[in-house]
């Protein structure tokens, strides 16, 4: 069961091939046995999760179950789900429960999705390895000495490992995309607004976007449909119609005008993953797909102004972790300097440490300008790279991340290194544009993800394209070899 | 030396919204701690902010009542600092483009001129929580309560246009009348509705730069605003002719004990690291809402003091007392509608009640004579019914809730004799009975008689209980005598 | 760019956080090399731009002016490190 896809079980479910309890009881005995070998999961929900599968079942025998009813999936340890320790992979909130539920946690709920448990994550989602999770470093299955990618590593080595089939994820700078790449599985990160923040711990608040991971396009089109949704409670949710994303993957690629940017093919990219990234864009041209080079200047520029951005919002954004109202708070503070000081400083990791302080610089009086104005108006350059784009193509492809997965430790002591391994996802965040990873090859035993941004809004287009390419493909059936 | 004062305002106002500036949490006053403090009051993690709409309306009103510019993309901004009152490690304020826009404020001084006040700004903002340090609170704990925080605030930020104590209340009252004219506060100073922070500056007579300030913080009556602000700049002068200088600092007035004191001066180190709030768009006004609020603003209380002058005939300086408050306003034209008679009844609403509601600490519309109780007294004086004096007894029946001026007046038999033909026997019954004095009143110079008058009035007043209409009494009286001489 | 130690433990101070000696040398060259990176940024042409604000969101949704949230004290205290007498507890504040 656990090698269905979500639109399998979803049918399966229906169909009364299984009940919701036994799907259920299964990943719940999968996580069980293998979770300690991959350490993807930090909180287990199982008694409640066979509750709500055997209510799922009444539903589904009474005939009017909703979407993705009795369907089991983890949520990322960033929402907040009323009762369950929501920790964000933090010293700082271990002991958090919080007495509500994120808007996409309560989404998935009403569409009768079970939920599991909470993944593992980088510390405040600050990380593109998994290594700074509080909760110790999430391991690929598909190379357990390697890292899953990050920030939402714990939820895409999780669906690696068939102990979910679909889970949640949040990306501010490619925290879905480079874990799915990494992990082979698809993910997708939404147009900016597209998806509630509400209840999802902030990171960077103007390009923290939650999206679907799953194996397949199709699963995350229909993973997409129940979280995306207008919330009053979010100022930056935008008010517009949520469309059918399962309604258009049938259609034909033929005459979709694919952009490759020249300056995601340069230095750095790791050649097998260049040969594989090439190789699934000839399969979409041979489909009728048309290849049209274009260029994004400002592309250098976005990881530098993502370090500044991302970092001054989360400085702020993390002030409110202050031993008051809820979480850590050191031990017999001398006075209150003394429990601020060291309640963080306990409470944080070193890497949360380290952007806080960046960001506390770029915003400080005489650097403000220079810092964070200056990155504020190279954001609008690369924006208008991308509408100068979208003019002539309908989509973007490239490499989603430089190279495969890397081994523990290996960008463990250049902070700069890690950043870099976001360098050609991190430009999306900061348009605010929709953009998703689709495995694409394999590289040394490892996964490649194909990257394809699309448009505002064009999320239907995105895994349409996503999902043809893998009407023709099988590397989203690939599993680890212990699987 | 001389030396001018400057002196500049810095003015919190709380709206009087029924909810937080961003959450639909209540902000009732002295409510049980905490328990409207909800997950965004408490900056739960993940929690987000929605905009008040009618805390904008409320700044944009204030913003047409001092005839300013509307700013029609305002920006909120993170202002960020540690403190147990605040939640969130930042404040949600506005800076680079605060909702209003510069204005002005006119202000009336006790010689009768008139001055300028600029207003700098005025922006939205979220109120901070309170902390406690005394009471039961384990030992060396201080305790907070969050219910205030993120109620609604308007900052006003004044320019330094203010030259004395006289000047910087005048300006201070004028903004508590005109925010609670047009009902965006609802004025409690004791309940922190308003609160002041004063810069102060001297300088010789006749410079043209500012001396350094001091801003002394968070106080909250026009009394001792008046203090701290006298005591700041004797301070200062006190200093500086003494060879010191003024540090540009932070202090706190205690009204109690009358100290004031410096804040230790960590200002220094203090950088809020403003930028623009992203969870948090530009608030976009358009001409029609402007329109539309400029169409429903209650009337200003320069307006109302014009319309007293020119439509009751009421003085200058009962119509500015007046109009500066919208309630006692509203009280005394009930009145005036009720019992048609403009002097008498603003003569009696500044005085008899305007002072048994201080003395009780009530405010006019928790008034316990209703203003139709007034107007049916102020009608009985004006129909000559019953005398000032009565009117002093009824009006203290009506306070203790005894009934309408007519059940008053009835139940204690207090009116007025006007019936000439029963006045007239009463006079002639005390001259009969006092020729004594009737024999001296003859015999007096002429000049001298208008001073023994008093005699028979007052012999008169005491054979009718108290009840004869003086003014006829006075004249049968003179009559009477006239025939005598 | 390369930042001072001194900055550093302003930096600290400002965003309280207690970075210790042993730390300090360690967080002082990370943070160089990240600013290295975000010097980049100094080439770019930015004169003719605005700051900007996205590119999609107009204007900021106004809320209805009504009392919607109930009293949830009691549930929210439950996970706050001190309180005493529904009052959060923090060590005493020196004016």
């Amino acid at each position: 069961m656990h090698n269905y896809t979500i639109a399998e079980l979803v049918k399966g479910l229906q169909n009364k091939e299984f009940s919701s309890v036994e799907l259920t009881q299964h990943f719940l005995d999968r996580i069980c046995q293998l979770n300690d070998d991959y350490n993807a999961i930090i909180t287990i929900t199982g008694e409640q999760a066979l509750t709500a599968a055997a209510l799922a079942d009444k539903r589904l025998a009474s005939g009017d179950a909703p979407a993705m009813c009795g369907v089991p999936i983890l949520h990322k340890d960033i929402f907040c789900t009323d009762s369950v320790r929501t920790s964000c992979g933090s010293k700082m909130l271990d002991s958090f429960i919080p007495p509500y539920n994120a808007t996409v946690v309560e989404n998935f709920a009403r569409d009768g999705a079970i939920m599991l448990g909470k993944t593992n994550m980088d510390e405040f989602a600050m990380g593109s390895s998994n290594e700074t999770s509080f909760y110790g470093p999430v391991k690929n299955p598909w190379a357990t000495d390697c890292v899953p990618g990050g920030s939402s590593g714990g939820s895409a080595a999780a669906i690696a490992a068939r102990l979910a089939p679909g889970a949640t994820a949040t990306d501010t700078g490619g925290s879905i995309r480079q874990p799915a790449a990494l992990c082979g599985i698809s993910g997708l990160k939404p147009t900016y607004g597209r998806v509630s923040r509400w209840g999802m711990i902030a990171f960077a608040s103007s390009l923290d976007q939650a999206g679907p991971m799953a194996r397949t396009a199709e699963d995350c089109a229909i993973m997409l449909n129940c979280m995306a949704s207008f919330d009053e409670k979010d100022s930056t949710s935008v008010e517009q119609t949520v469309p059918d994303y399962t309604a258009s993957l049938g259609n034909s690629v033929k005459g979709v005008k694919i952009g490759i940017p020249k300056e995601y093919f340069s230095e750095g990219l790791h050649p097998g993953t260049e040969l594989a990234v090439r190789k699934a864009m000839a399969q979409l041209e041979a489909q009728g797909a048309e290849l049209i080079e274009i260029s994004l200047p400002s592309s250098d520029l976005s990881v530098p102004a993502y370090y500044v951005i991302a970092p001054a919002e989360a400085s702020a954004n993390l002030s409110r972790f202050d031993g008051v109202k809820y979480g850590y708070r050191c031990e017999n503070p001398k006075d209150l300097q003394d429990m601020y000081c060291r309640s963080r400083s306990e409470g944080f990791g070193e890497e949360v440490q380290r952007r806080i302080l960046i960001g506390t610089y770029c915003l400080s009086a005489g650097y403000y300008d220079a810092y964070y104005g200056k990155a504020q108006k190279v954001r609008q350059l690369i924006q208008q790279d991308f509408s100068e784009a979208f003019k002539s193509v309908d989509l973007i492809m490239g490499p989603t991340c430089p190279s495969p997965a890397f081994k523990f430790g290996a960008k463990g002591d250049d902070p700069v290194a890690m950043y870099l391994e976001d360098i050609y996802t991190i430009a999306t965040n900061l348009a605010g544009l929709p953009g998703m990873s689709v495995p694409c090859g394999m590289v040394e035993d490892k996964p490649v993800g194909l990257q394809i941004i699309g448009n505002y809004f064009d999320e239907a287009r995105m895994l349409n394209v996503a999902h043809q390419f893998q009407q023709i493909t099988d590397w989203h059936h690939q599993a680890p070899e212990a699987m | 030396m001389n030396w001018e004062t400057v002196i500049g305002l810095e003015v919190h106002v709380q709206l009087a919204t029924k909810t937080k500036i961003f959450s639909a949490a209540s902000t009732a006053f002295g409510a049980t701690p905490n328990s409207q403090a909800c997950a965004i009051d408490l900056a739960m993690p993940g929690t987000l902010p929605v905009l008040n709409k009618q805390a904008v309306n409320y700044a944009i009103m204030f913003g047409l009542a001092i005839d300013a510019e509307i700013c029609q993309e305002s920006v909120f901004e993170r202002k960020n600092y540690f403190y147990p009152d605040l939640p969130k490690g930042y404040q949600t304020t506005q800076l680079e483009k605060p909702i209003v826009g510069p204005g002005s404020v006119t202000i009336q001084l006790a010689d009768g001129t008139e001055k300028s006040i600029r207003i700098h700004h005025a922006h939205l903002e979220e109120d901070a929580g309170k902390s406690t340090h005394e009471g039961d609170l384990p030992y060396g704990m201080s305790g907070v309560d969050l219910n205030r925080a993120g109620t609604p605030l308007i900052e006003i930020v004044s320019e330094p246009d203010m030259r004395s104590a006289e000047e910087a209340i005048a300006f201070a009252k004028k903004l508590h009348s005109i925010v609670t004219s047009i009902n965006i506060c609802d004025g409690e100073m004791s309940q922190g509705s308003m609160r002041f922070d004063v810069n102060v500056s001297v300088r010789p007579d006749g410079s043209s730069t500012l001396g350094t300030r001091t801003e002394t913080k968070n106080l909250n009556s026009f009394k001792f605003m008046e203090e701290a602000i006298e005591r700041e700049v004797e301070r200062q002068i006190d200093l500086i002719e003494d060879g010191g200088t003024v540090a540009q600092e932070t202090r706190l007035y205690n009204g109690d004990t009358k100290v004031a004191k410096s804040m230790r001066s960590k200002e220094e180190a203090n950088d809020y690291r403003y930028f623009p709030c992203p969870d948090l768009l530009p608030v976009l006004v358009s001409d029609e809402a402007i329109d539309e609020l400029r169409r429903s603003l209650p009337e200003l209380p320069d307006a109302r003091q014009k319309r007293f002058v020119s439509e009751y005939a009421l003085s200058d300086y009962d119509s500015a007392t007046i109009a500066s408050d919208s309630n006692m306003s509203a009280f005394f034209e009930t009145v005036v509608g009720d019992s048609n008679h403009a002097k008498l009844a603003a003569n009696w609403v500044m005085g008899e009640l305007s002072g048994s509601l201080n003395n009780a600490g009530l405010g006019f519309t928790e008034s316990p004579v209703s203003a139709q109780q007034l107007a049916g007294m102020v009608a009985r004086i004006a129909d000559n019914s019953i005398s000032g004096k009565m009117a002093k007894q009824v009006f203290e029946a009506m306070w203790l809730g005894e009934g309408t001026a007519d059940e008053i007046i009835d139940a204690k038999g207090l009116k007025q004799v006007s019936d000439s033909g029963a006045l007239e026997k009463i006079v002639v019954d005390v001259l009969a009975a006092n020729a004594v004095m009737v024999e001296d009143f003859i015999n007096s110079e002429e000049s001298k008689r208008k001073k023994k008058l008093g005699g028979f009035m007052g012999q008169i007043m005491k054979a009718s209980k108290g009840q004869a209409n003086p003014q006829q009494v006075n004249q049968i009286l003179l009559q009477k005598l006239n025939e005598l001489l | 760019m390369t930042i001072e130690r001194k900055e550093i433990e302003k930096l600290a101070t400002l965003s309280r956080l207690a970075i210790d000696e042993k730390t300090i040398t360690d967080v002082t060259g990370r943070l160089s090399s990240v600013l290295a990176l975000v010097d980049q940024l100094q080439n770019a042409d930015t004169e003719s731009l605005q700051e900007v604000s996205r590119p999609f969101h107009i204007s900021q949704r106004l809320r209805n002016d009504e009392v919607k949230e109930t009293d949830q004290r009691d549930a929210f205290q439950a996970i706050a490190p001190q309180t005493h007498n529904g009052l959060f507890s923090v060590p005493k504040m020196i004016e």
